[in-house]
């Protein structure tokens, strides 16, 4: 076993050594700017990027000619939401937005409601998916786009897309959803499910850094969008910039063995997250289960393991690679509001754990890493004022606390 | 046969070096800089290493550098984002008619939402007079944009000059140095600029990575919202790898700038001067003033895409003005503000060195090139009038 | 964010984790901190002749809340309660090479040590 075992596949993935190989040529040899068209670097490189595309429009169900390529997954949320905005505002000023989204989605509509936009953010039940009643509710004349994610890349939580869908078209809205995290884990299929926008991002399934894609509906109806990078109109005229060929290249073979490999790997992940869930929930009292209890994604394990802060508990464990929703561990030092929207408080969020579990994780590092989150819980909670309190039947929310 | 590669403006070959340097983060070393656990620590590490050595390339402090995807990202994101973020000043902006795409673009968007633009013209040379840009400045302008080199022609502009004039008046100046930077010094202070544009393949670097440099203090609007990344200014998972290779792309450049321009100017110039010592071949851009590895030429009676693919048979890679505009087939919107007129502008190709050519290469070039251009005249003999040539 | 080799040491071994029976004469009890905001500390002190002759803490709280409140049950031993009491959070930070973002985990310890303090001051006047 090697350590630090990585159980941070959410975060960014070990790029696949297939993957690897098949991109190396173009770091040396093949240095081709694919819009170069007149010597043979550049149709080389032309050719391969045709061919990513192909494979990624695989994985979703799509037209090659569909797939825009970006930086990454934030990229392309910034793109979807403030494309759309700049094409439909005179169709409509409305956007309605999950509560749970990422953040490449929430501030960017945050953005858009500071130049004048209205946005209502969808509230989630307690394990995450969305109200569609009360997405019905909300949809006004003047909604012009529905962002709902996929897979939600805290909690897992999978999201109806073929309803949500439904519910846009019925009323002539736009969909779009961001299937960063869960493409490649779940089956995605645009037409099927009726997603007029979706992001995608290469190194979430262990493809490169630096490449994502935006796909946008050509037919029924087609989907226009005002670039954010201006230039030489590459990308159907939304995305210029030079094409990064090795990410793309990469990209595509990731596709590829994500799609082949999906129905065994979901399966298999699916094991090996029951397996830290019930090794957890066996040797621990006051554990939760964050998220869905089936209507997940196979690699995301998030639970709360009360009195013990998340931060201290990455410390405690900390040759093994996992994140957490506590307030010092994020990047805004706020907990979690993917765990706030659950309702729960926000205490379970401070106290939470996401294991995102990837292609390279085995059964071996499964064993260890539940023996040895056991172990450190039940030494922080020896330090835990909260976890003596409970055990002497105290209700921590009867206490007043004294704050800073 | 080996293909002689000339189109290093598009995109420059990596280094075996950066290519090392870049190779832990490729595969083993992927966590992501932003995790808290161990891997990701140590990856915050050598992100903010790169960040240091990029910013030495340019003489600026590693917290002024934003990394971004490509050039084309880094000049919409100096546009849009300073424009933003100063509109409550005014909302003009000042660039010249022979920018990027990526800066002519973006100032078009900008014109849409409200802005007025000035595009400053240049003169036979392809350069950009200060004077006329003091000219252009009105009460409201918040912006000038002009770029240090241009790919397509080789023309560098006064920049030292055009910053005084912006400095004079209180005006943000950025310039796009993708095609300058890492050949030529590009020094923030000396050149008197407040953002500047820079990406790794054009110095050896690899594609994905490029940056804009902005100056400590200035007030600008984050480009991509989301994760907070780079100090919240351009969100979204940073490619490590490709950060890395820049960071090693750009002390090289440094540290190898003085002699890799020697040997440029030397092959250069040999190729300028026996290229256009074939008949009524004119030469593109300033005689002096321009990139040590660059040449333009117009090349009359012939078309340049029959001539790049003659060449491209004979192992020659080249290229017609720019990479973004080659697929467009039309005459370069450079060529045209210069005043070439457009019969020849449609014979023009591009040829630019790289540290990895030789005097070899040059001597098969002089040698393939007449041949090829000698056919290409007798297939397709358009007169060129004489007023035409006058002007050259 | 790294973690200086102090804090490490205070969070692998820390010092004097537990409780005293709070309601003993010569115990002052402070706790500070809420579960939301995701850190509560508390600090327990013995005392004999207004010197501190023994300390315990228990934290819920990240790796600096905890190794703050180790540290100061290890200062506080051996000190006079009106010397504890001046013991501020800047020394903390200092001694513990705390990074800005966590400096609330020594003004937390700080509150602490003042809270245990006035406790037990609370309880002495009480009980004269």
């Amino acid at each position: 076993m090697k350590f630090p075992i990585f159980l941070d596949n959410m975060s960014t993935t070990r790029v696949d050594p297939r993957v690897l190989e098949e991109m190396l040529p173009y770091f040396s040899e093949e240095y081709g700017n694919a819009a170069s068209r007149n010597h043979p670097y550049g149709w080389k490189a032309e050719s391969k990027v045709d061919e990513s595309r192909t494979r990624i429009s695989q994985l979703i169900h799509c037209d090659p000619k569909e797939i825009v390529f970006t930086s990454g997954g934030t990229e392309s949320c910034n793109l979807a939401l403030k494309g759309i905005c700049e094409i439909y505002r005179e169709k409509g000023d409305h956007l309605i937005v999950g509560a749970t989204e990422h953040r490449a989605v929430i501030d960017t509509t945050r953005r858009l409601e500071r130049s004048g936009f209205r946005v209502t953010y969808l509230p989630v039940d307690k394990t995450g998916l969305a109200d569609l009643e009360a997405l019905k509710r909300e949809i006004t004349d003047k909604t012009i786009l529905i962002a709902l994610m996929y897979g939600n890349h805290e909690i897992g939580t999978i999201h109806p897309v073929t309803e949500i869908g439904k519910i846009a078209k019925e009323r002539g809205i736009l969909y779009f959803c961001d299937a960063a995290a869960s493409q490649g884990y779940i089956p995605i299929d645009v037409e099927a499910m009726g997603i007029d926008l979706l992001a995608l991002s290469a190194h979430k399934i262990y493809g490169p850094k630096g490449i994502g894609a935006l796909y946008v509906r050509k037919k029924n109806p087609r989907v226009r969008l005002a670039p954010i990078l201006d230039g030489g109109g590459a990308e159907r005229g939304m995305r210029s910039g030079t094409l990064n060929v090795p990410a793309i290249v990469g990209f595509g073979k990731a596709c590829e063995l994500a799609l082949a490999e999906m129905e065994t790997e979901r399966e298999r992940l699916w094991k090996l997250n029951e397996k830290l869930r019930t090794a957890i929930e066996s040797s621990l009292d006051y554990v939760h289960l964050n998220g869905h209890p089936t209507q997940r994604l196979p690699n995301i394990l998030n639970m709360s393991l009360e009195f013990v802060e998340g931060e201290s508990i990455l410390m405690g464990i900390n040759d093994i690679a996992v994140s957490s929703g506590s307030a010092c561990t994020t990047a805004t030092l706020e907990p979690s509001y993917v765990l706030i929207a659950l309702g729960a408080g926000v205490e379970l969020a401070h106290t939470s754990i996401r294991f995102s579990f990837g292609r390279f994780n085995t059964e071996e590092e499964i064993d260890f890493t539940a023996k040895r989150v056991v172990q450190t819980i039940t030494r922080l909670r020896e330090m835990s004022p909260l976890y003596d309190m409970a055990k002497e039947g105290i209700d921590l929310k009867n206490v007043t606390w004294k704050r800073e | 046969m080996e293909q002689i590669y000339l189109d290093h403006t598009s995109n420059t070959p990596l280094l075996p070096e950066v290519r090392e340097a870049m190779a832990p983060y490729l595969h083993g070393e992927f966590a992501n800089p932003s995790s808290l656990h161990r891997g990701g620590r140590k990856n915050a590490k050598a992100l903010e290493e790169a960040r240091e050595k990029t910013a030495s390339l340019i003489g600026a402090r590693g917290e002024e550098i934003i990394f971004t995807s490509c050039g084309t990202e880094a000049n919409n994101f100096a546009m849009k984002g300073l424009a933003a973020a100063h509109e409550k000043k005014g909302r003009h902006i000042v660039v010249s008619s022979i920018e990027h795409f990526s800066i002519l673009h973006a100032a078009r968007r900008l014109e849409r939402q409200g802005y007025r633009v000035t595009r400053v013209p240049v003169d036979q040379a392809g350069w950009v007079d200060p004077q006329k840009v003091r000219e252009a400045i009105a009460p409201d302008t918040v912006l000038i944009s002009i770029m240090h080199a241009n790919g397509e022609v080789g023309t560098l502009q006064s920049i030292r000059e055009i910053a005084q004039v912006a400095q004079e008046h209180g005006i943000l100046f950025h310039t796009d140095a993708v095609s300058s930077c890492g050949t030529i010094p590009t020094n923030v202070s000396e050149l008197g600029v407040a953002a500047l544009t820079l990406t790794a393949n054009q110095f050896y670097g690899p594609v994905g990575a490029a940056a804009l440099y902005v100056r400590k203090g200035t007030k600008m609007l984050p480009f991509f919202d989301g994760g907070g990344q780079e100090e919240g200014r351009r969100s979204g998972t940073e490619n490590l790898p490709a950060i890395v290779g820049m960071g090693k792309a750009a002390e090289l450049a440094l540290s190898h700038m003085e002699e890799r321009t020697t040997s440029l100017l030397k092959l250069r110039n040999r190729l300028m001067e026996g290229l256009i010592s074939v008949e009524e071949v004119y030469l593109n851009g300033h005689p002096t003033q321009r990139l040590p590895g660059h040449v333009s030429i117009s090349v009359a009676h012939v078309e340049s895409e029959p001539l790049l693919l003659s060449l491209d048979m004979e192992g020659i890679s080249v290229a017609s003005g720019s990479a973004c505009n080659s697929k467009a087939m039309k005459s370069s919107h450079v060529l045209q503000a210069m005043g070439v007129p457009e019969l020849l502008a449609r014979g023009t190709v591009v040829l630019t060195l790289g540290i990895g050519n030789r005097e070899e290469e040059i001597s098969v070039v002089l040698d393939i090139f007449p041949k090829v251009v000698e056919r290409l005249r007798k297939l397709n003999r358009t007169p060129i009038p004489q007023e035409v040539r006058s002007v050259r | 964010m790294s973690y200086s080799q102090k804090v490490l040491d205070h969070f692998n071994h820390p010092r004097n984790i537990g409780s005293f029976e709070k309601n003993e004469k010569n115990v002052g009890t402070g706790i500070v901190g809420a579960p939301e905001c995701g850190d509560v500390m508390k600090l327990q002190i013995k005392v004999e002749n207004d010197v501190i002759v023994d300390a315990r803490f228990k934290t819920f709280g990240c790796g600096s809340a905890i190794a703050s409140s180790s540290l100061a049950t290890e200062w506080m031993k051996g000190r006079t309660i009106n010397e504890a009491f001046q013991i501020k959070n800047t020394e903390i930070v200092k001694e513990l090479s705390l990074p800005p973002v966590k400096i609330h985990c020594s003004v937390l310890a700080e509150d602490a040590i003042k809270a245990a303090v006035e406790d037990y001051r609370k309880k002495k006047v009480a009980g004269v």
